[in-house]
C-alpha cells in the first residue's frame, strides 16, 4: 500500500459533462461488464448459439423449398423473434436482474452515478444485441432455405422489434419481484413463456383458437409483435387477410397501441415492484 | 463553514412495522470525520442507507452538501463515495474490470491502477472478485468509493473483515484523505478505531443517539476509576472519606470510581503513607471510550430480553 500521493484536490471541478452524453457512457461502461459476464456464462451463451442453430436446422427438415406459399417466410421469422424475445431477451434478463440484485451489485450501482434507468439499460443491452444478432442470422436463414417476397412495409417489422424489446425487458424486471434467484427464474418466467408462446400467434395462428379467446390473445404482450412482424413482412393480417403499404399502418394501429400500452404497464410495475437488494 | 451533512429527527421504519432508527440528530462539519457507534442492530447502517440516498426516511430530513440526497441524486452522487457494509460485484469479473466498470460511471474519475495502489491492490487487477479474500474485497470496495475523488465519504464498516496490518492501512488512508478536506462519516463497532480516526462521534442504541462528542467529551462523562487489592482490615485504618467517590470494597479488591481522580488519588496516597499502608496492585486510569460504550448498553438494557429485529 503507498501513501496517498495524487489525492489534491482539484481546484476546479472539471465542467460536468451533459446528462444525456454522460447518460449514454454509464449505460456503455455498464454493458461492458455485462456483456463480459454474458460471455463468461456458459448457460447462456450455449442457449444463445444453440437456438439460432437449431431453427435453421428445424427450417432445413421441415423440408419448405421454391413453392412455400406466400407468407411462410413471413411466419417463421415472427416465430423466431418470439423465441428470441421469449428466452434471449425476457428469460436472460430475469436472471440476470435476479443475480446481480442477489449480488447486492444493483445495490452497489445504486450508490454511484448511473441512475436506474441507466443501470437497467445497461444489463439489458448485451442481451438486447445478442437478440438482435440472432433475429439478423435467423432472418438470414429464412431468407436462404424458405426466401421472402418482397416486404410490404418495414418500418412495423422495426417497430415490432423496438417495442417488443421494451416491453419483454420490463417485464423481466417486473418478474423479479416474484423471483427469489437465479435458480427459481426457471419457474417464475413460466407464466409469461407459457402464456405468450401458445397465444401469440407464434407458433400457429390465432384463427385456430375460438373466436373468444383469439379476442383477448390480441391483448398479451407478445401478439403484437407477432402480427407486426407478418403485417411488415408479407401483410398478412390476424384475420387472414393481406393488405397493401397504405392499408398495413391502418391494421398495425391495434397492434401498437396493445404495445404502447404495455410499455406502460411495464414501466408502472417496474417502478412499483422492481427491488434493488436481497430481501432482508 | 456551512455542515456537510445534517440529519434531523431521522427516523426509519421496515415493512412489518420494526423502527431501525428512531429520531436521529446530527451534524458533520466539512473535512471532520464523523463516527457512528453502535452494537449490531444500533441502527448505524439503516442510518447511513438513508443518508447515502438509497431510500428515503420514513421521517425526518437529511442534507448532504446542501441537497436531499434521494430527490437530487443526480446533483449529490458525483461528489460523494459509498463504501457500503457488504460489496456488491460480479463474481465473475476482475479486480481491474470491475473498477473500469465502475469509473466509466463516473463524471471525473482517478485513474483506475491509481485506485487500487491506494488500497494496496496494485498487481490484483487481473484477479476475478471470487478468488479474493474477504478483506481484499472490502479493499476493493473502498477503492472504488475513492474512484470519484468525492468530497464525501461513506464508510460503512471499512476494516471489518481486514488482518491488523490491513486495518492500519486503511487507518493512514483515511487520515490521508482527511488531511486532503475530505469530509467522511463512518460507522464502525471497533472502539480503537472511533479513537484512532473520529473527530467527533456519536454513540447508538437501538435506533438512537445516546451520546455524542468528541471522544474526550463522552469519555469524559465516565468516572475515572482507582484499583488496589483490598488491605488486611484487621491491621489497617477504614478507608478515608473520598469525596465525590464511589468506593466498592468487595473481599478482595477496593475499587473506587471518582470524577477528580487526581484528588481522590491524592488524598488516598497521603492516607496510605500516614498510615504506614501498603496499596498492592494499585492502579488508577482514567474512562476509556470502551467503559463509556459499555456503559451505553449497561443502563440501556431493558429489564426482561426481548428478541431483537435485527435489518439486514
Amino acid at each position: 500500500m503507498t501513501t496517498l500521493t495524487a489525492t489534491r484536490r482539484r481546484p476546479k471541478r472539471p465542467q460536468r459533462p451533459r446528462r444525456a452524453k454522460g447518460g449514454a457512457r454509464r449505460v456503455a461502461a455498464l454493458a461492458r461488464a455485462e456483456l463480459r459476464l454474458l460471455v463468461r456464462n456458459r448457460t447462456a451463451m450455449f442457449t444463445a448459439l444453440a437456438l439460432p442453430i437449431a431453427m435453421v436446422g428445424l427450417l432445413r427438415m421441415s423440408g419448405t423449398g421454391d413453392d412455400a406459399a406466400a407468407g411462410v417466410g413471413a411466419t417463421m421469422t415472427a416465430m423466431m423473434i418470439g423465441f428470441v424475445l421469449l428466452f434471449v431477451v425476457y428469460y436472460n434478463l430475469v436472471s440476470a436482474y435476479v443475480g446481480r440484485r442477489e449480488e447486492l451489485v444493483l445495490k452497489r450501482l445504486r450508490v454511484g452515478e448511473a441512475s436506474d434507468a441507466e443501470i437497467l439499460t445497461g444489463t439489458a443491452l448485451p442481451s438486447l444485441i445478442l437478440a438482435l444478432v440472432q433475429t439478423v442470422l435467423m432472418t438470414l436463414g429464412v431468407a436462404m432455405t424458405i426466401g421472402f417476397d418482397s416486404p410490404v412495409n418495414l418500418l412495423l417489422v422495426f417497430v415490432a422489434l423496438v417495442g417488443g424489446s421494451i416491453v419483454f425487458v420490463l417485464l423481466a424486471a417486473a418478474s423479479t419481484a416474484f423471483t427469489k434467484n437465479v435458480e427459481t427464474a426457471q419457474v417464475s418466467t413460466l407464466p409469461v413463456l407459457m402464456v405468450c408462446m401458445p397465444l401469440s400467434g407464434m407458433m400457429f395462428p390465432l384463427s385456430q383458437w375460438p373466436d373468444a379467446v383469439a379476442d383477448v390473445a390480441r391483448f398479451l404482450p407478445l401478439t403484437p409483435v407477432v402480427e407486426l412482424v407478418n403485417l411488415g413482412l408479407s401483410g398478412v393480417s390476424v384475420d387472414g387477410s393481406v393488405v397493401d403499404f397504405a392499408a398495413s399502418f391502418e391494421a398495425a394501429m391495434m397492434p401498437v397501441a396493445v404495445l404502447v400500452a404495455w410499455i406502460g404497464v411495464g414501466v408502472w410495475a417496474q417502478r412499483r415492484w422492481f427491488r434493488w437488494e436481497p430481501r432482508g | 463553514m456551512p455542515d456537510v451533512i445534517e440529519v434531523t429527527d431521522l427516523r426509519r421504519s421496515y415493512t412489518g412495522g420494526f423502527e431501525a432508527v428512531s429520531g436521529v440528530t446530527f451534524t458533520v462539519r466539512r473535512g471532520e470525520l464523523f463516527a457512528l457507534l453502535g452494537t449490531n442492530g444500533a441502527g448505524k447502517t439503516s442510518t447511513l442507507e438513508v443518508i447515502e440516498g438509497l431510500t428515503v426516511p420514513s421521517g425526518g430530513t437529511v442534507r448532504v452538501l446542501g441537497h436531499d440526497p434521494y430527490v437530487d441524486r443526480a446533483a449529490v452522487r458525483p461528489r460523494t463515495g459509498v463504501m457500503l457494509q457488504a460489496g456488491g460485484f460480479p463474481s465473475d469479473l476482475t479486480v481491474g474490470e470491475t473498477a473500469a466498470m465502475w469509473a466509466g460511471t463516473l463524471s471525473a474519475p482517478r485513474p483506475v491502477d491509481e485506485a487500487l495502489d491506494m488500497v494496496g491492490l496494485a498487481g490484483r487487477g487481473d484477479v476475478t472478485v471470487k478468488q479474493l479474500s474477504g478483506g481484499e474485497r472490502r479493499r476493493l470496495d473502498l477503492a472504488l468509493a475513492l474512484l470519484g475523488r468525492p468530497d464525501v465519504l461513506f464508510l460503512d464498516e471499512p476494516t471489518t473483515g481486514l488482518d491488523p496490518e490491513s486495518r492500519r492501512d486503511t487507518w493512514r488512508l483515511v487520515r490521508d484523505l482527511l488531511r486532503d478536506g475530505t469530509t467522511v462519516l463512518l460507522t464502525t463497532h471497533y472502539l480503537d478505531e472511533a479513537e484512532e480516526l473520529a473527530d467527533r462521534l456519536a454513540i447508538m442504541h437501538r435506533g438512537r443517539i445516546v451520546r455524542t462528542g468528541t471522544v474526550a467529551d463522552i469519555v469524559a462523562t465516565q468516572p475515572s476509576t482507582i484499583t488496589f487489592d483490598r488491605p488486611d482490615p484487621t491491621s489497617s485504618p477504614p478507608l478515608p472519606e473520598l469525596p465525590g467517590a464511589l468506593v466498592v470494597d468487595d473481599s478482595q479488591d477496593v475499587v473506587i470510581h471518582t470524577d477528580m481522580l487526581q484528588r481522590s488519588l491524592t488524598e488516598l496516597l497521603e492516607w496510605a503513607r500516614d498510615h504506614g499502608v501498603e496499596l498492592h496492585g494499585l492502579s488508577a486510569r482514567s474512562a476509556s471510550l470502551e467503559q463509556a460504550f459499555l456503559a451505553v448498553a449497561a443502563e440501556h438494557e431493558p429489564r426482561t430480553p426481548q428478541t431483537e429485529e435485527v435489518p439486514a
